[in-house]
């Protein structure tokens, strides 16, 4: 199989940006990611973009704005994974021998608040039954039932993840909780506090992938770019169904695009040295380490006291910050988990830098429901 | 006057839920659709659904999401009904007393204007 590289990365930091358009993001993130990659002009051959909200054609008013325009340009939705499909698409079509060297970027600009989503009908939303948070805190609650995880549990992750972000000049919370604080904030819908849920936001991201030279000179190698979607049943899902059924030996979306991201890698869980996940609440996130195979059900409380997913620890997650303290621009969500690990695996993530990272992985996971599972190898 | 905030889900008197029954893989399924969501097969048959089953979970929304008129608090959560179906409904509120598994049954609340949908309350709580 042809072996893809991740030739350069860009990223415009992840925050509230009032008078910057979602297309200005998008193109300080390109720019970037083409400088890096020294990539000359017309040295790509298609181009695909991940957004959700920035609407139609939304990718090309980005390269129009750079006088880049000519190849094709495919906008693609996806959710929170919107970046992660772009990704699988390219990659696909390098392995495909179609292109030798692809652009994938991804941006958005978000209302605050809660998202509101053409995902639901108009009803939905007039009877009360199109609340994101809400859906997020029945999937706490059953976590805390199913996997003994106590509110102190899914304060500490908080605590661990904006710790992490203190460390992330491009995102958007660069201070501190005490556990105190996150159980002090407001309730939204028990059991989730506001510190507990990642704030929608702006940013933008962006990869250059090309075909790997012969004489194997990348430094990082995208190793696979797994999408997935739902199976029916799970009534919590991210597929937000109005009924399900006994969802036990239904696989998750997210364990979908992991299984095959790690047989299509050749490699498994304890093989990963990093990993950036899906922490839209904090549930989420631990929710993600029982999918995505990183722990057992239950094993997430110790996880946390022994500092295990804490950078110095065995296995560090959410090393950026993740979402709690980027926030979360749906389309450029997956593409900037990417951009940290591809700094990570570099050797140039700094004062946050995880001391000899290897292999990692990004995982995101929302509306579709639509999963994906990246694997990257220095 | 009640109008259904949307046609085909719910009857109002009695208060049920319209489901439908799978002839294939034998799956309940609510709303009432075409195919069954489960295998896609064309075989399903009309059934009205239980008005009654067990809370599977709960939380309260404080805060009126996009969208919404109503009133804040509200009640939001599954309840599992004895056909095997998790149904996502409101919940009466407060919810603070509320337990995993509860007897819980379905009536029919008003969100203004005569605009009515279904939600749950605990049998314990049960009319007047
Ligand atoms: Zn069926």
């Amino acid at each position: 199989m042809t072996s893809v590289e991740i030739a350069g990365v860009g990223l415009h930091p992840f925050g509230r940006f009032d008078g910057v358009s979602v297309t200005d993001m998008g193109v300080t993130a390109v720019k970037a990611a083409l400088a890096e990659a020294a990539i000359p002009r017309g040295g790509f051959q298609a181009a695909f973009c991940g957004t959700a909200y920035a609407g139609v054609a939304a990718g090309h008013k980005v390269l129009g704005a750079l006088a880049l325009t000519g190849m094709p340009i495919v906008n693609v939705e996806a959710g929170c994974a919107s970046g992660g499909a772009a990704l699988q698409l390219a990659m696909g079509a390098i392995q495909a021998g179609q292109y030798e060297s692809v652009l994938v970027f991804g941006m958005e600009k978000m209302p605050k608040g809660i998202i509101r989503s053409t995902f639901f009908e108009p009803w939905r939303e007039q009877a009360g039954l199109a609340v994101t948070p809400a859906y997020f805190a029945l999937r706490a609650q059953r976590l805390m039932r199913e996997s003994g995880i106590t509110k102190n549990d899914l304060a500490d992750l908080v605590v661990k993840n904006r710790r992490h972000g203190v460390n992330n000049p491009d995102a958007m919370f660069r201070k501190e909780v005490s556990a105190q604080e996150v159980l002090n904030s407001r309730l939204v819908c028990d059991p989730l506090h506001l510190f507990m849920l990642c704030s929608p936001n702006e940013g933008a991201a962006a990869v250059v992938l090309r075909r790997a030279p012969a004489d194997g000179s990348a430094r990082v190698t995208l190793a696979s770019a797994v999408l997935r979607s739902h199976l029916p049943g799970s009534v919590l899902g991210e597929a937000t169904p109005l009924s399900g059924i006994d969802d036990s030996f239904i696989p998750p979306p997210s364990t979908l695009a992991a299984k095959a991201a790690f047989e299509e890698a050749g490699v498994g869980p304890d093989d990963l040295d990093i990993v950036e996940c899906q922490d839209t609440d904090a549930a989420r996130e631990l929710l993600a380490w029982e999918e995505l195979g990183l722990c057992a059900s239950g094993d997430q409380a110790r996880i946390l006291a022994d500092g295990d997913a804490a950078i110095g620890g065995r296995r560090p997650v959410n090393v950026s910050g993740g979402l709690l303290s980027k926030g979360e621009p749906l389309g450029a969500s997956a593409l900037g988990q990417v951009v940290e690990l591809v700094r990570q695996l570099r050797g140039e993530a700094g004062i946050r830098q995880v001391a000899g990272a290897r292999v990692g992985l990004a995982h995101t996971v929302g509306r579709g429901a639509n999963a994906c599972v990246t694997i990257i190898k220095a | 006057m009640h109008t259904p905030v949307h046609e085909g889900l719910f009857t109002v008197d009695p208060p049920a839920l319209l489901g439908a029954l799978c002839g294939e893989c034998e799956h309940h399924c609510f709303p009432r659709l075409a195919h069954c969501p489960y295998c896609g097969c064309e075989n399903v048959d009309p059934v009205t659904l239980s008005d009654h089953g067990t809370l599977w979970g709960w939380t309260e929304v404080t805060t009126a999401p996009p969208g919404y008129e109503g009133v804040v608090p509200f009640g939001f959560g599954i309840v599992e009904l004895p056909e095997g179906l998790r149904i996502v409904t409101r919940l009466t509120s407060p919810t603070a007393t509320y337990e995993y598994g509860m007897a819980m049954r379905l009536q029919i609340v008003d969100l203004g204007d005569g605009v009515v949908t279904w939600e749950f309350t605990p049998e314990t709580e049960r009319g007047v």
